[in-house]
C-alpha cells in the first residue's frame, strides 16, 4: 500500500493528499476483489477440464468456444436456484455462515505480495496473520453445520473442525522453519530474502533440504485446511451426503464453494510466498517492467500450485478419519519439529556443504525412523477382484 | 524398489499420462460428441416398431390382419382396415396407430406378424413436447421403406428378403404348376365337339 501511495503521490502531485490516501486504500481492495474471484471462476473451469482429461474425457466444451463461458453459465444457474432454509434451522447463523466463509479466503491475500512492494498491507506479523486468518474458516464451517440442525451437517462440521485444528499445528510448524531462516514474519521481507542467487531462483527456500520438507508439509497442511481432496472428509458425499453444506442451496451453496476455493488458493499463495520465492524469478525486480515480470512469476507459480491441487484431486482417494488424525499427529507433526531443528543446523554450521550434508542426513534419518515407527499404519498392498 | 508413498507417486504418474496423452492420442477419448457425432446402432438394438412398405407407401406389406393388435401385451396398437365403397375389405390398414408412450418394446408384434410387415426400428430420437397426441405414431409416421430396413438391420433384412423371395417363387411355381396342370387337363380331355 505504501508503494502505491508513494507512486500516486508522485504522479498526482497537485490533487489533495486525502484523495491519494483513499485511492491508495481502494486500489488494493479493488485488485483483491477483482483478480482473485476471477481466478476462482477460471479455476472452476480449468479444474473441470483437467479432471476430465485425467479421466480421458473432454470436460465442459459446449458453452462458448472450448467451454470458456462455463463459469458464467454455472453462476447464472446457481443464481436462479431456489434458496431453501430449513424450518428448524437457526436462521441468522444459517445465513451468516456462507458469508463468513468467503471472508478469510480474501483476507489472506492482504499479506501475499504479488510484485516488489506490492502487497496490500505489509504487516510485520504477515505470516502469523495469514495462518491465523486462514483457520477462521473452521468457525464458519461449524456455524453452517450447527445452524442447519441436521446430523449430517453437524458431523461434517465436527470433522472439519477436528481436521483444521489438527493440521494447523504441522502447517504452522512448517512455517516456523521459514520464519527462523528468514528472521522475520513479514511476507514481503521473506520474499526478498529468497531473491538473488542464480537467476533469482537458487535461493528459493524450496531448494533447501529443510525447505523441501517444509514445502511438502505445508502443501499437505494447506490441502487439509482448505478441505480439498484427499482431505475432503467434511463433505464426503458417500458418507455424509454433503457434509456441512447439506442444507444449503442456491447462491449460499455457491458461496461455500467459492470460500473453499478461495481458501485453497490463499494457501497456495502463502505456499508460493514462503517456499517458492513469491514473485522472485528471472527478470523480476523494481521498476515497471520488473514489477510486471514479477507479477507474471507470482501468478504462474500460483497457477502451478492450483494445478498441483487439481492433479492431486484427480488422483488420490480420500483418507479415513483415523488415518487422517494419525497422519497429522504421528507423521507430520514430528517431521515438522525435526525440520525446525534442521533449520538450526543450517543456520549454525558454517561451511555450506557441511550444513547441506548434516541437514539432509538428519532429515533422512528421521524420515526413516518415522516410517519405521508407523509401519503398522502403512497398509499392505491389497488386490481387489471379483471371485 | 519399495518406498513409502510409492502407490501415491505411481497414481500421480498414471493420471499425468492420461492428462497429457488425451491431448495427443485421440483414441484415448472415448466420448462420442453426440449431436455432431453418432455411432451406428448395433443390428440387435431396438426401439419402437415401424411398418415396412416395398415400392411405395400406399402399398404397405401390412394386410390389416390385426394379429399384432391382438397379441400386443399392453394393447397399444390400434388398426382400422380399409374398405372400398361397397364395404369390401381392401387388405390394407386405413389407420394404424402405435402409442409409443405405452409400447414396451417387447417385439411380440414383430414375432407374430405373418407378413414380415412390422419390424423394430432403432431410431432413438423420439422425444416430443406433448405427452398425449404427440406420442401416438400414426400410419404416415410408421411407414418406412424396405431400403431403410436394409440399412439399419442388414443381416435380418437380407434374411427376410430371401424368405419373401422364396415364398414368392414358391407361389409363382405353384401358380405356374396349377396353370400347367389346368392346361394339361385341358389338353388331355378332348374337346366335346371332336368326339362326335
Ligand atoms: S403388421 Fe402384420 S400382424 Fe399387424 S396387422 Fe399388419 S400384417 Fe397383421
Ligand atoms: S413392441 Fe410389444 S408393446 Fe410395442 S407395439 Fe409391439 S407388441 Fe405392442
Amino acid at each position: 500500500m505504501e508503494t502505491i501511495y508513494q507512486l500516486l503521490h508522485v504522479t498526482f502531485a497537485n490533487v489533495p493528499a486525502w484523495t491519494v490516501q483513499v485511492a491508495a486504500f481502494l486500489i488494493p481492495i479493488a485488485f483483491i476483489f477483482g483478480v482473485y474471484p476471477a481466478i476462482f471462476a477460471l479455476t472452476t473451469l480449468v479444474e473441470r477440464k483437467a479432471l476430465g482429461r485425467i479421466q480421458n474425457r473432454y470436460g465442459p466444451n459446449r458453452v462458448g468456444i472450448f467451454g470458456v463461458l462455463q463459469p458464467l453459465a454455472d453462476g447464472l444457474k446457481i443464481l436462479l436456484k431456489e434458496d431453501i432454509v430449513p424450518r428448524v434451522a437457526d436462521k441468522f447463523t444459517h445465513f451468516l455462515a456462507p458469508v463468513l466463509i468467503v471472508v478469510p479466503g480474501l483476507l489472506v491475500y492482504l499479506v501475499v505480495p504479488v510484485a516488489p512492494g506490492m502487497v496490500a498491507v505489509d504487516l510485520k506479523i504477515g505470516v502469523l496473520f495469514a495462518l491465523a486468518v486462514g483457520t477462521m474458516s473452521a468457525i464458519a464451517l461449524f456455524m453452517a453445520g450447527w445452524a442447519s440442525r441436521n446430523k449430517f451437517s453437524l458431523l461434517g462440521a465436527v470433522r472439519a473442525v477436528a481436521q483444521v485444528v489438527s493440521y494447523e499445528v504441522p502447517t504452522v510448524m512448517a512455517g516456523v522453519a521459514v520464519i527462523m531462516a528468514a528472521g522475520t514474519l513479514s511476507t514481503l521481507t521473506i520474499v526478498q530474502r529468497q531473491g538473488g542467487g542464480i537467476l533469482n531462483i537458487s535461493n528459493w527456500y524450496v531448494f533447501r533440504p529443510w525447505g523441501l520438507v517444509g514445502f511438502v508439509l505445508f502443501v499437505i497442511g494447506g490441502l487439509a485446511e482448505s478441505a480439498r481432496c484427499p482431505f475432503d472428509l467434511p463433505e464426503a458425499e458417500s458418507e455424509l451426503i454433503g457434509g456441512y453444506h447439506t442444507e444449503y442451496s442456491g447462491f449460499k451453496f455457491a458461496l461455500f464453494q467459492m470460500g473453499e476455493y478461495l481458501a485453497g488458493m490463499a494457501m497456495a499463495g502463502v505456499t508460493v510466498t514462503l517456499f517458492l520465492g513469491g514473485y522472485m524469478g528471472p527478470g523480476s525486480g523494481p521498476g515497471l517492467v520488473g514489477s510486471l515480470i514479477a507479477m507474471l512469476w507470482f501468478f504462474s507459480k500460483l497457477a502451478g500450485m492450483i494445478m498441483l491441487n487439481i492433479w492431486i484431486r484427480g488422483t488420490w482417494p480420500r483418507l479415513r478419519v483415523d488415518q487422517l488424525m494419525g497422519f497429522a499427529w504421528k507423521v507430520l507433526l514430528p517431521l515438522a519439529l525435526v525440520n525446525i531443528v534442521a533449520v538450526g543446523f543450517w543456520h549454525f554450521l558454517t561451511p555450506r556443504p557441511l550444513a547441506w550434508v548434516v541437514t539432509t542426513g538428519w532429515l533422512v534419518i528421521w524420515f526413516l525412523v518415522l516410517t519405521k515407527c508407523n509401519a503398522s499404519a502403512i497398509l499392505e498392498k491389497r488386490e481387489y477382484r471379483y471371485v | 524398489m519399495n518406498y513409502p508413498g510409492k502407490g501415491l507417486v505411481e497414481g500421480l504418474a498414471v493420471t499425468a499420462r492420461n492428462f497429457v496423452g488425451s491431448y495427443f492420442y485421440k483414441d484415448r477419448l472415448t466420448t462420442v460428441q453426440y449431436p455432431e457425432e453418432r455411432i451406428q446402432t448395433p443390428e440387435n438394438s431396438r426401439t419402437f416398431p415401424f411398418l415396412v412398405f416395398d415400392e411405395s407407401p400406399d402399398k404397405p406389406r401390412c394386410t390389416a390382419c390385426k394379429i399384432c393388435e391382438v397379441e400386443c401385451p399392453p394393447k397399444c396398437i390400434y388398426i382400422v382396415m380399409d374398405r372400398d365403397d361397397k364395404g369390401k375389405p381392401l387388405q390394407r390398414p386405413k389407420a394404424f396407430d402405435i402409442d409409443i408412450s405405452v409400447c414396451m418394446q417387447c417385439q411380440i408384434c414383430v414375432e407374430v406378424c405373418p407378413f414380415e410387415s412390422i419390424k423394430m426400428d432403432n431410431d432413438y430420437e423420439k422425444s416430443k413436447y406433448g405427452r398425449f397426441n404427440d406420442l401416438v405414431q400414426r400410419l404416415p409416421d410408421l411407414l418406412k421403406s424396405n431400403d431403410y430396413y436394409r440399412q439399419i438391420k442388414p443381416v435380418k433384412a437380407a434374411e427376410v428378403d430371401a424368405k419373401l423371395k422364396a415364398e414368392a417363387e414358391a407361389k409363382a411355381a405353384k401358380k405356374a404348376a396349377a396353370v400347367a396342370a389346368a392346361a394339361a387337363k385341358a389338353a388331355a380331355t378332348p374337346p366335346a365337339g371332336s368326339a362326335t
